[in-house]
């Protein structure tokens, strides 16, 4: 779509480097996602996927390397400015991650409730939690608890709490992870129709071949903790490389 | 050689974890005095740490009174001496017994509670949640915890202590025709400002430890369900060590003083 474009990116990490002990999971790994973008980043189970999204919004600290957002660099902020940075960013978690403990309403009003004056959000916040979840198709679980919400509507609902900040940047771990086929084929074609509502960036972390297939305009396969393969999904499924073509078979 | 470097190791351990734990004590006192204030959570945490605790600390109270009244008797009726009754049981139970077994039996039912909650909050990614949405975690689920337990464990034990005295006054009318007003008027005489005081501070103190336990078990919770397991018998465990620490040094600083 636009990856080729000459704006500067809204997103872009720079020589990324992350171990845990002896384990170098990061190995100076890069990205730059551009406005309106779809970028998948692929990679086998434990590559370092999580980690790097992780590093990305400042809940794991990298050991060296830039990550620029919007032109702040995140790992020189202050708590209060990373906190404001990050109504910007919209996360969904691999296991959705709702809490508990609160109904649907509750848990979209709970980002609200510090960042709604900051951010002049038009209209009240019943308003914007009744539009947040007509957008994902649950406007009628809005006083259900999570418990009572099947798998791929826990993770409508988690996408609605992503975007009721109406951020520009969205990041989605594994989307697909843990739905049937049908409801996960859903779930992309929500995240599509959230991206022309909402007019967002995706980072899209994935293994799901299919979900990147549909989704990208760009792809990156993380291997050994770098950039192993760029490119789009044609042009890495004609690959000739083997740890490539590996992928895409299995 | 093997043998000392696990010794070491552990003491490593256990210093490292001293020192989290001071850290994350110094957060909540730099974060509880800090807008926003969550105030609709610290009384919702009031409400359930209270309300769900209540019948729990009614009943072990009951029963705590009508067996330490039913074990003394025989000793103090031997000696000639049942009429110490009264004052004897008000005042341990007041100074000493009263708050330490509601504290031991709410480090069960509170401090396990959160340490699980908490623990099963940090797996499946809602703490994240919570902080990639820009709001402050620690204040809206450690903070007002440890504050709710601080300022509940107090009241439960006073109700304790009521009960206890109610069942032990209950005992005495039955097995030694002592009237409740009696019992009372013996109660009262005997309980003095240098036992309500220092029992009284040292309630607060057991309330902050079973929340800041709790909480710091849950909130570092890793290692999945089985981490959650852990956190919640970690902070039954480490709580109950920690309010005997807390009474000795309460008795002593009491003898002191009092």
């Amino acid at each position: 779509m636009e990856s080729n474009n000459k704006t500067a990116p809204v997103l872009e990490l720079k020589d990324l480097q992350k171990s845990f002990g002896e384990n170098h999971v990061l190995n100076g790994f890069n990205l730059k996602l551009y406005k309106g973008e779809n970028l998948v980043v692929m990679g086998k189970s434990g590559s370092g996927k999580s980690v790097m999204i992780k590093c990305l919004v400042g809940l794991i600290e990298a050991d060296s390397g830039s990550i620029r957002i919007k032109d702040h660099d995140i790992t020189k902020l202050g708590q209060n400015e990373l906190d404001i940075l990050r109504t910007e960013i919209g996360f969904l978690f691999q296991g959705s991650a709702l809490y508990d403990s609160m109904t649907v309403r509750e848990n979209l009003e709970f980002p609200l409730r510090r960042h709604k004056k900051m951010l002049e959000l038009k209209g009240n916040t019943e308003s914007l939690v009744v539009e947040a979840l007509t957008n994902v198709g649950l406007a009628d679980a809005i006083d259900l608890m999570p418990a009572e919400l099947s798998g791929g509507m826990q993770r409508r609902v988690a996408l609605a709490r992503a975007l009721i900040l109406k951020p520009k940047i969205i990041l989605y771990d594994e989307p697909t992870t843990g739905l049937d086929p049908i409801t996960a084929k859903e779930i992309i074609q929500l995240m599509r129709t959230i991206q022309d509502t909402y007019n967002t960036s995706s980072l899209i972390i994935t293994h799901d071949v299919d979900c990147a297939r549909v989704i990208s305009n760009r792809m990156i396969l993380l291997v050994d903790g770098i950039n192993y393969a760029e490119g789009t999904y044609q042009e890495l499924i004609a690959s000739q490389d083997p740890k490539v073509q590996a992928f895409f078979k299995n | 050689m093997g043998k000392t470097k696990t010794i070491l190791d552990n003491s490593k351990d256990f210093f490292a974890e001293v020192g989290d734990m001071s850290y994350f004590t110094a957060r909540f006192f730099r974060e509880v005095f800090k807008p926003p204030f969550e105030f609709k959570e610290l009384m919702r945490q009031c409400f359930n740490m209270g309300n769900r605790s209540l019948l729990l600390v009614v009943v072990t109270g009951f029963i705590l009174g009508l067996v330490f009244t039913l074990q003394s008797r025989p000793t103090l009726m031997e000696f000639g001496a049942e009429s110490w009754m009264p004052s004897m049981v008000g005042i341990s139970i007041v100074r000493e017994i009263g708050p330490v077994i509601i504290a031991l039996i709410c480090a069960g039912r509170i401090g396990s509670g959160i340490g699980a909650e908490l623990g099963s909050m940090r797996v499946t990614e809602q703490i994240d949640a919570m902080e990639v949405s820009g709001t402050n975690p620690f204040k809206y689920l450690v903070v007002t915890r440890i504050a709710a337990t601080t300022l509940m464990l107090p009241l439960l034990i006073v109700t304790g202590d009521t009960v206890a005295l109610l069942g032990s006054a209950l005992i005495e009318n039955l097995k030694g025709d002592v009237s409740y007003l009696l019992y009372f008027n013996q109660v009262f005489d005997a309980i003095t400002y240098a036992d309500i005081v220092p029992a009284t501070i040292k309630s607060f103190f057991f309330g902050f430890a079973i929340g800041l336990v709790g909480c710091y078990k849950g909130y570092y919770c890793s290692k999945g369900t089985v981490g959650v397991g852990e956190a919640s018998n970690a902070a039954v465990v480490y709580t109950s060590m920690l309010l005997f620490i807390i009474d000795f040094i309460a008795v002593f600083i009491t003898d002191i003083f009092f």
